[in-house]
């Protein structure tokens, strides 16, 4: 037959391009989650609690939250991430949404990229603000704040990236939430390694040109092939349900 | 070719199979290990550096060898279960999974045990050691995984994923790990870089490793029949099995 | 023989205990897989002729015609 089914159901979805809809997804995820504040304030409440975490538990010495507080800022991050990261798809997957989203015509990694660029404005943009408050809360210097707040801008797109994976493949599942934390988090070593290293390299006074440019290719590795294995894991989550 | 990529794809075919190989798998490997660890323990020289507490090498090797390869191995079957849909590739993911991840417990446990003398200290934070943990996580997560999706196909699939997202970020891991040890740490000596080993520890090092190889392809075997025992057990050829045993 | 005695042999000037634990650990785990590998298979088996000597008998006791045709599930393999 030469009837094309897809056309004759929604003439139009063919005309929009991909760029378009890729807008549409990220402006539509940045609207829906205004609507609901708190699950946007939740995780930058939970960054701060994790840091002030650390003095209390630790030791409030100058000496010890000079040398850990990059470290601590970069665990606490990771962390709050980690937590946001089962709003990703979740409200899509209950409405029905997201089934949607994949029956559409343009390829699911870039509408999947959208979300996760999306979901990096909203949670990840906003630790990188609070980052030098905090910073300088744990006596960390006025460089290695800056290159701290460089390292998250590069570093927290590869978490969402990553993370985007794990919340694609635990999704629709009960415990998702732990399950989800146990299969990402070995994944983060590599960026935590070099968000923390390149900070402590900063505050030694060394040249940190090399280590922003690797990271800045994880960043490249994770934005060419994270979505993919995103896309791959929501369609299989969608067969289950 | 085909028509054998076609057979392997066949429970029924591969549980004939195993039932032929186990018993060579078995007895073989338990030989060359046994050999191999003899060899190992009692006739191979002393480390002129490390005295007799290198012989721990003789486990340390093969479980860590066998760890890393085991997970290559689930790699190239996630390939395959996304590629071809084939079932036995996921069968032996799942089976593989839990032994792959006692050979790395067992390659740490080893490894901190073997520190204690060499470096003074129980556990180390050496590049090999931590990126051996992170690979023991990885496991865990896929194991956790697979028992978390209830439908065969999904979980199968979902494990893929999961399992080349792993294999992709295994060097990535390796090559930080390494680099940050460098920069907390320089200059602790390494635990298996050796200047050339003498001969006397070398085949019985080959030998057990070979042993070892052996030992897990008879797990594999053993686990996957298991597992298509089970996802099989509507199909009138392992009702006729069934029965067989039975009687 | 690179050791003197069979004493010689355990202590290993020392590094025994190293040595032997992770021998020991070693071959327990490895032998706890074993038993519990094969552990799984006996269950299979043994649910697997529960459920097949029980469905047996249903059928025999109800003599309930099977279905030539089902929608649901293809219960034989493909191959």
């Amino acid at each position: 037959m030469a009837f094309d089914a897809r056309a004759g159901l929604r003439p139009e979805a063919d005309a929009v391009s991909v760029f378009t809809a890729m807008r549409v997804v990220f402006v539509r995820d940045l609207r829906a989650a205004f609507r609901q504040r708190q699950d946007l304030l939740n995780p930058l409440l939970f960054f701060v609690m994790v840091v002030t975490l650390f003095p209390l538990g630790v030791s409030p010495e100058v000496s010890f939250l000079q040398l850990a507080g990059s470290g601590i800022l970069w665990v606490a991050a990771l962390l709050s991430v980690l937590l946001s990261l089962d709003h990703l798809f979740r409200h899509d997957f209950d409405d029905g949404t997201l089934e949607q989203l994949v029956l559409q015509p343009q390829p699911l990694f870039l509408l999947v990229l959208a979300k996760t660029a999306a979901h990096w404005v909203l949670t990840g943009l906003p630790l990188i603000l609070l980052a030098p408050l905090l910073g300088v809360m744990v006596h960390l210097e006025g460089n290695s704040i800056a290159v701290l707040c460089l390292t998250l801008l590069i570093g927290t797109p590869v978490l969402s990236l990553i993370g985007a994976i794990g919340a694609a493949l635990t999704l629709g599942l009960k415990s998702a939430g732990v399950l989800l934390s146990l299969l990402i988090i070995p994944l983060y070593i590599p960026v935590l390694i070099f968000g923390t290293g390149t900070v402590a390299a900063a505050a030694e006074g060394a040249p940190v040109g090399g280590y922003i440019a690797l990271m800045g290719a994880f960043l490249v590795l994770a934005i060419t092939l994270a979505p993919f294995a995103a896309a791959a894991a929501l369609r299989i989550s969608l067969s289950n349900s | 070719m085909w028509q054998f990529f076609h057979k392997l794809g066949s429970p029924k075919w591969f549980f004939g199979i195993a039932n032929r190989l186990m018993p060579w798998l078995m007895w073989g490997g338990v030989v060359l290990l046994f050999a191999g660890l003899i060899w190992g323990l009692a006739f191979a020289p002393k480390d002129y550096l490390q005295g007799n507490s290198y012989r721990i090498i003789f486990i340390h090797v093969p479980s860590a060898f066998l760890a890393q390869s085991v997970y290559i191995m689930m790699a190239v079957a996630a390939v395959v279960t996304l590629v071809w849909r084939m079932k036995l590739a996921d069968v032996f993911v799942k089976a593989a999974a839990p032994v792959g991840a006692v050979l790395t417990f067992l390659a740490l446990f080893t490894g901190a045990v073997w520190g204690k003398p060499t470096w003074g200290t129980w556990w180390i934070w050496d590049a090999r050691l931590t990126s051996m943990l992170i690979l023991l996580f990885l496991y865990f997560g896929v194991i956790a995984l697979g028992a978390a999706i209830s439908d065969e196909k999904s979980s199968a699939r979902a494990v893929a994923v999961l399992v080349l997202v792993g294999v992709v970020n295994i060097p990535i891991i390796k090559y930080s790990v390494e680099w940050w040890n460098t920069l907390h740490q320089p200059a602790t000596f390494k635990l298996t870089e050796k200047p050339a080993m003498p001969m006397e520890m070398w085949v019985p090092l080959l030998l057990s490793v070979l042993g070892l190889y052996l030992i897990f392809g008879w797990f594999a075997c053993l686990r996957m029949q298991t597992e298509i025992l089970v996802r099989e057990r509507r199909t009138r050829w392992v009702k006729a099995l069934v029965q067989a045993e039975e009687s | 023989m690179a050791f003197d005695s069979l004493t010689a042999f355990v202590v290993m000037e020392g590094h025994g205990p190293y040595v032997w634990t992770c021998y020991g650990v070693f071959f327990l785990l490895l032998g706890a897989l074993v038993f519990w590998s094969l552990h799984q298979r006996r269950q299979v088996m043994a649910a697997q002729r529960r459920e097949l000597s029980r469905t047996g008998r249903d059928q025999s006791s109800t003599s309930r015609p099977v279905a030539t045709a089902s929608f649901s599930r293809v219960n034989d393999s493909q191959d």
